[in-house]
């Protein structure tokens, strides 16, 4: 395989996006739908040549295809060459990069279509694919930094699509801000690293950790700082405000925001950087506590919010959290294969959102209903990616959720038991959203003014295959390629662990069905019971509040902001304004010496030709 | 008593201390310009005594004092003229009163 195709696979979408904005947005702006021509086309070759790579990858001895590096830049002595990993890791990054963009990309036509932005539309989702996959290629840090960023640029754009809405404009800001927060934590690792070893390469770094020339405090402290940078783009607690805000966006950019991009980009990063992450115990158990926690931390504002993108947003959030878990527990394998897995039913969730709301021009699941026979294609593709996610045996959830659960009693027992229920926790709260989306009465007022109709074949089609990828992705070897163990397709059923967590998930679709499609249980009553409870749960926390008044406005405003500003007016503008001062004063008083009267001057000269007089005769 | 060229300097510089006095002192600006007219006489001693006792020969010393004589001549036309000038717009010659050039 020649190396142009990985270099190909990264510049087709970025071709994409200027052929786009360079050509179309302003020559043929009658014809946008060139646009999503265009950038199907694209990504679709970038998901062939990523087949390709893949392909290769399996062949090659130990799954590593050298790849050339080329010379990028030369400042002094100090030159950075960049080149692509193609490794066993990068190759499914790649497939579930290019795959689930393809899919979102023929589901926007259909969603997006007779937006006036459309054309800007997909040159942003041709520019974030294209940042995506450079972040999935660079084998340096530097490299990777930029499309990071790059990922960090379109998210912002696509977040703040429909920029006239002030919240989204809002959202947008914030998904910035607050991932900027972890992104200068990234950035002091990167400098700190090269300050320590004098190298940005990734495998030159796991070589001196693995020799042991790169540990101890100094290896920790990279490995937390590039970890604040997955914290912020992953959005674990406690950056994670960002990502339910990020909803404001246009459905698919949420479908590829949170299943294949942005938010696996953190994942991914430490999952590349995972040699560094594994000779540091402090980073690896820092790495598990901070996902075990936001996966139940997430689930648990997941089961009350009314929003079904904000469940699934939360949803998000928690899986991540068992991502990010798994690696921390030692699990690469299994928490790439999460991300895997996760990548397809989320998108597919997001898709079913959407698709939902084309019909009845809501999200608040209090205003649906019934939706399961004016929608069948979409509540059957929900229903799979809801058992996905909830981890029923065989679908795809399942089989990465165990190697997680697996790995985590294995290593962090407390952290198993919060994972455990968070299974629990994962599986009502979609089932609740299902029920009352998709069960009962429709709700939402008069079925005449807005007529429910399933949603264009464009819609339906990528839903369908995501479907099935929800169903299959699980039975693919992903664990064993990456260099974990797999499981049969029945003895993984024998382990006691997968009963018991099975059991969960099943307790928690019956009880989601029990309060919500039965009504066996009062939803009030339970709501009364555990009133505390749900408040905690419906204000998040009360953690937006905590940043926005405690943090910004208290710590920021009030305290730092005030202090710069004192510093700015007395200090700065004090000496400024002291030094003109003085000079005003010292000019009143010296003034007084210029009497007008010519004789004093006159006496003046005299006492002064008299003292050089002097100085002459007594120095020289 | 011989009398040498001290003598001559020592009067000399007598003269200019007295119209430098006079200069620096008075209030009166036409005293005041009699006073510069003495400074001016006494630097013409003082070439004079020096071209008689140092450099006999050549004539510098006494052209030196004609020219010295014409400049003062002028001066005193012009300061003349402009204290007059003043006089005219002030109604005084105090020069304590003369402070245009005062801040």
């Amino acid at each position: 395989m020649p190396p142009e195709v990985a270099l190909a696979i990264i510049l087709l979408p970025f071709f994409s996006f200027v052929i786009i904005s360079f050509v179309i947005r302003p020559f043929l702006k009658n014809r946008p739908q060139l646009s999503g021509y265009i950038t199907i086309a694209s990504i679709g070759a970038s998901l062939l040549l990523s087949m390709w790579v893949l392909i290769e990858v399996i062949k090659a001895p130990g799954h590593v295809l050298p790849m050339p590096d080329y010379q990028w830049l030369v400042v002094g002595d100090i030159a950075i060459s960049i080149g692509v990993t193609l490794d066993s890791l990068a190759a499914v990054m790649l497939i579930v990069v290019t795959s689930v963009s393809l899919l979102v990309q023929i589901y926007s036509q259909g969603y997006m279509h007779g937006d006036p932005g459309y054309s800007r539309y997909f040159a942003f989702m041709s520019l974030f694919t294209c940042s995506m996959l450079g972040l999935v290629l660079a084998d340096n840090l530097l490299f990777l930094y930029v499309f990071w960023e790059g990922v960090g640029l379109c998210s912002y754009l696509l977040i703040g699509f429909w920029f006239h809405k002030p919240e989204a404009a809002r959202a947008a800001t914030k998904a910035f801000v607050v991932t900027r927060i972890g992104d200068f934590g990234f950035l002091a690792a990167i400098l700190f690293l090269f300050a320590k070893t004098g190298t940005f390469d990734i495998g030159e770094l796991h070589q001196l950790a693995l020799i042991g020339a790169l540990g101890g405090t100094v290896l920790t402290w990279a490995a937390i700082g590039v970890f604040s940078g997955a914290v912020g783009k992953s959005a674990q607690f406690p950056l994670h405000t960002w990502l339910p805000d990020a909803m404001e966006g246009p459905t698919p950019v949420s479908a590829l925001i949170h299943a294949a991009t942005m938010v696996a980009a953190g994942v991914y990063l430490v999952a590349r950087l995972f040699p560094m992450f594994a000779h540091s115990p402090q980073a690896m158990i820092t790495v598990a506590i901070i996902g075990g926690f936001t996966a139940i931390f997430a689930a648990t504002i997941g089961l009350v919010m009314n929003d079904i993108k904000w469940v699934l947003a939360y949803s998000t959030i928690s899986q991540l959290g068992y991502m990010m878990l798994g690696l921390g527990v030692g699990g690469l394998a299994v928490g790439i294969f999460h991300l895997f897995n996760h990548a397809f039913f989320k998108a597919l969730l997001f898709m079913g959102a959407g698709s939902v709301n084309h019909a009845t021009g809501t999200f608040d699941i209090r205003e649906m209903g019934g939706l399961r026979k004016a929608m069948p294609w979409t509540f059957a593709t929900f229903l799979i990616a809801s058992l996905s996610i909830a981890g029923i045996w065989p679908l795809s959830g399942f089989w990465s959720k165990e190697g997680i659960l697996a790995h985590a009693w294995a290593h962090q027992p407390i952290l198993f038991f919060l994972a455990m229920a968070t299974v629990f926790l994962t599986a009502f709260y979609m089932f609740r959203v299902l029920f009352l989306t998709f069960g009962g009465e429709y709700r939402g007022g008069s079925s005449d003014a807005h007529p429910l109709r399933e949603s264009p074949l464009v819609m339906i089609l990528p839903m369908a295959l995501l479907a099935i990828l929800s169903v299959i992705s699980g039975w693919l070897p992903i664990s064993g390629f990456l260099g974990g163990e797999s499981h049969g397709f029945f003895s993984a059923l024998a382990s006691p662990l997968a009963l018991v967590s099975l059991l969960l998930a099943a307790l928690g679709i019956l009880l989601a069905y029990a309060l919500y499609s039965a009504r066996w249980l009062s939803v009030e009553s339970l709501r009364q019971t555990f009133a505390p409870l749900h408040t905690l749960f419906s204000r998040k926390y009360w953690l937006d509040e905590l940043y926005e008044r405690v943090f910004v406005m208290r710590i920021l405003v009030d305290g730092l902001f005030a202090a710069c500003h004192w510093f700015d007016d007395q200090v700065i503008d004090g000496a400024v304004n002291g030094i003109a001062g003085g000079t005003v004063t010292a000019g009143r008083v010296i003034r007084r010496l210029q009497t007008g009267q010519l004789q004093a001057y006159g006496l003046a000269i005299f006492i002064g030709i008299l003292a050089i007089v002097a100085c002459f005769l007594i120095f020289g | 008593m011989v009398v040498g060229l001290e003598h001559f300097l020592i009067l000399s510089a007598i003269l200019f201390s007295i119209g430098l006095y006079g200069a620096l002192a008075k209030r009166n600006a036409v005293v005041i310009l009699m006073s510069i007219e003495i400074m001016l006489n006494a630097v013409n001693i003082a070439m004079v005594a020096f071209w008689r006792y140092i450099a006999p020969v050549l004539m510098t010393g006494q052209v030196f004092v004609i020219f010295i004589m014409v400049v003062a001549a002028a001066e005193v036309a012009v300061g003349l003229a402009i204290i007059i000038a003043i006089y005219r717009s002030r109604e005084t010659v105090d020069a304590e009163q003369i402070d245009l050039m005062k801040w």
